[in-house]
């Protein structure tokens, strides 16, 4: 009989190693895929590498890490429960919480986590060359980012779909929610601040993408008319009719450019671009204007998912070569386009195509709220944020497609590399990446814009970089101005939907908070509470974004590295989070899933932050700049500069000793948890078996 | 051919979702009124708080 038992036992195991095989060899075989693909991107060196080298390493980096990694935080850490009823199920009210189909809620989060940021910052980046960007942008993501994203989403799931700064006020303490809030806070303002200065920067002389943008309002005001009034809620119907029109629009814009009467109005310098844009976020903060609002959101919305779309196909079918090396000379902190070294400022830059802090608002905002399974949640959560960091990718390859010297012509302040085009294009050849001022000028004229020197922020590199690759192929060298002020366009319409939208969250935010001093300011229908916290808010970005306009060095080098340390650091605030939850759960031996990215972002962010405010290099520490120019001559101008150096290194100081509060309040939990001193209590909702299963059952 | 139309039917769902156009239509079975255009008003009401509520992403 016991021979017998043992026989079977061994024929089924032989069955299942059998049955196994196929899939041991698919894997291995991407694994080796990967493996050579990564390494030729990491050693290769001298002549210029195909594109696709990069596509290949990140699409297998991703197979992997979404198959293996994070299959084993859902099963070995999270045990995610498909009998257990989701929120959506159990306080399903057709509105907020509503069961979804998964690929609908990965569509719905992926729309709401993908902004400019991994567009912007892996430009900014590549003036490290591609190597450090791409590796990042891979192992952040797997490693830390996608896992953040999953556990983030599970545990607000557990808990009824609560936001992060209630979780962490819960799991933590006192400290934890308040310093989640005001990381949101401050974030929201830096963030809006550098958003605003990337279009301005974007759009400063340049008739051609001033009137484009400046059209996308008519637009969304017609698209509001024809919602309310012709076709009541034909939401995707309308978005593809803006979509005509604003491809008309980028058509007319050339027009535009080249009528001496329009070219004058739309051709606008950089502070009054910024006058314009705050007083449209005071607008678009303080006034019920759904008519335009709405109908812009969906624009950007339907332009941002298509373009991303189009991005991938044009990257994958044309695979173009990049003319960056792996490594620049930049690594040693001396870039043009921000001052720093490698560590920590390359992880710094590079945020949300890695890993962000404000993706943990979305994971416990809408999305836990529509999630129909436990089990679904890594999809969504690892998933999405997989499909992000592949756009941070696409925005790698844009960038580096360029010729170097032509990057660093576009992305370099004239602090740096001098004021006329002579000027610049020497000091950028002195660096060993040639490039001359009848090639900067002969490029503008393609784009149709009247010069692209110090076009600092990121976004008109990516636009050119962008134009690059599409005019090998649809059109050619012919269409390459419409691929152009077709990519400013989608990034301006996505970055001021962002702003406008931020602007709103943050009122509602800082209304919320008034509301517990006096009730009346909490009402959001009550005027002088909405147009004292609209002003609040937009006063708050708008002098980031002053500050940037006006800034010698492009704004960018200052405003950036504190955006990307405020971002991180709100991820610390969810991996602190995360980290506790998961060792009140039992789960200690795999606290390294989430302690590990904790510990680099700890590293990564504290070091930053101790040089953004003590380094003695001018450039990187905003005291030793404040110092510099204080020795210097004394203008309305210094003045002012001084006082936003040193104040930015207050603010960086503010979060960062907040962050290292909540660290501390974490870490007593951990011990007084681990030592036995605290009963391990997690605030979950309770088990609920799903209507699913009891019907199945 | 029976999957690519699934999968175009889940595609069209992510962007009536995305869109809230799914949302309008769950609106109108709720409140039990047929759509018009002060349904769509009302809709949009309903929706502004939470709407403007929903964080961006950068």
């Amino acid at each position: 009989m016991k021979l017998g038992t043992n026989l079977e036992t061994k024929t089924r195991q032989l069955e299942t190693e059998t049955s196994k095989t196929p899939s041991i060899l698919t894997w291995g075989a991407v694994a080796l895929l990967g493996a050579g693909a990564v390494a030729v991107v990491a050693v290769h060196r001298g002549e210029p590498i195909n594109a696709l080298w990069l596509v290949v390493a990140a699409a297998c980096c991703y197979a992997l890490g979404y198959r293996f990694y994070s299959k084993f935080i859902a099963a070995k850490i999270l045990a995610l429960d498909a009998l257990r009823a989701t929120p959506a199920e159990r306080l399903e009210n057709g509105r907020d919480f509503l069961v979804t189909n998964k690929w609908v809620v990965f569509g719905h989060h992926f729309a709401a986590i993908a902004g400019p940021g991994p567009l912007v910052g892996p430009v900014l980046a590549a003036q490290f060359g591609y190597l450090p960007g791409t590796l990042w942008v891979l192992a952040g993501a797997i490693f830390a980012g996608c896992v953040q994203d999953f556990v983030i989403l599970l545990f607000s799931v557990r808990r009824d779909g609560k936001s992060l700064t209630e979780m962490a006020k819960e799991e933590i303490g006192r400290v934890g929610g308040l310093v989640a809030y005001t990381a949101v806070i401050a974030i929201l303002v830096i963030l809006l601040g550098v958003a605003a200065l990337i279009v301005v920067n974007a759009l400063k002389d340049s008739p051609w993408g001033t009137f484009t943008i400046a059209m996308t309002i008519p637009i969304a005001l017609l698209m509001g008319l024809y919602l309310r009034r012709i076709r009541p809620g034909k939401v995707l119907e309308v978005s593809a009719l803006g979509f005509v029109l604003v491809l008309l629009a980028i058509w007319g814009g050339q027009w535009a450019s080249q009528n001496p009467a329009m070219a004058s109005v739309f051709s606008l310098r950089a502070p009054a671009l910024a006058i314009l844009i705050i007083v449209y976020g005071f607008a678009a903060s303080a006034l019920p204007v759904w008519l335009l609002l709405a109908p812009r959101d969906y624009l950007s919305t339907f332009v941002k998912l298509g373009t991303i779309a189009l991005l991938a196909v044009g990257i994958v079918a044309l695979h173009p070569t990049l003319h960056m090396p792996a490594l620049t000379r930049f690594v040693d902190g001396s870039g043009p386009v921000f001052a720093g070294k490698i560590f920590p400022f390359a992880f710094i830059t590079i945020a949300c195509g890695a890993i962000s802090g404000f993706h943990a608002l979305i994971s416990s905002g809408t999305t836990p709220k529509l999630i129909a399974r436990e089990t679904q949640t890594r999809m969504v959560g690892y998933g999405a944020m997989m499909a992000e960091s592949a756009v941070a990718v696409m925005a790698v390859i844009a960038a580096c497609v360029l010729q170097p010297g032509v990057y660093f012509a576009i992305n370099s302040p004239a602090g740096i590399v001098g004021q006329t085009a002579v000027a610049a294009t020497a000091t950028i050849s002195s660096w060993g990446f040639p490039v001359s001022a009848s090639e900067m000028q002969t490029l503008a004229q393609a784009v149709g814009e009247q010069t692209l020197l110090n076009r600092t922020g990121g976004a008109p590199a990516f636009a050119v970089g962008m134009a690059h690759i599409f005019s090998q192929s649809l059109g050619g060298a012919a269409v390459m101005a419409l691929w152009y002020h077709f990519a400013v366009m989608f990034e301006a319409l996505f970055i001021l939907t962002v702003l406008d939208a931020g602007t709103r969250v943050a009122r509602f935010m800082i209304q919320d908070a008034l509301g517990h001093v006096y009730k009346p300011l909490g009402r959001t229908s009550w005027y002088p509470s909405i147009l004292g916290t609209s002003a609040l808010i937009v006063g708050a970005w708008g002098f980031f974004l002053w500050q940037g306009v006006k800034d010698p060095l492009g704004g960018i080098n200052s405003l950036w590295p504190l955006f990307g340390i405020a971002n991180q650091l709100l991820a610390t605030v969810a991996l602190c989070l995360a980290t506790t939850i998961i060792i009140k759960m039992h789960r200690t031996r795999y606290a390294a899933v989430t302690l590990v990215p904790l510990a680099w972002l700890v590293a990564v962010t504290f070091t930053a932050s101790w040089h953004k405010i003590f380094d003695p290099n001018p450039r990187v520490g905003f005291l030793a700049q404040a110092r510099v120019l204080a020795a210097g001559p004394a203008t309305n101008a210094t003045a002012r500069l001084i006082f936003n150096n040193r104040l930015d290194a207050a603010v960086t100081a503010i979060l960062v000793v907040m962050v290292a509060l909540v660290l501390i309040e974490s870490v007593r939990q951990w011990i007084a948890v681990l030592s036995g001193r605290e009963e391990p209590r997690v605030k979950e909702s309770p088990f609920v078996m799903t209507r699913l299963a009891e019907e199945k059952g | 051919m029976t999957r690519f139309l699934q999968a175009v039917r889940v595609l069209l769902a992510a962007l009536r979702e995305i869109f809230d156009e799914a949302a309008y239509e769950r609106f109108l079975r709720r409140t039990d009124v047929i759509s018009s255009k002060s349904a769509y008003a009302d809709f949009l009401r309903e929706r502004e708080s939470s709407q403007a509520r929903r964080p961006r992403c950068c």
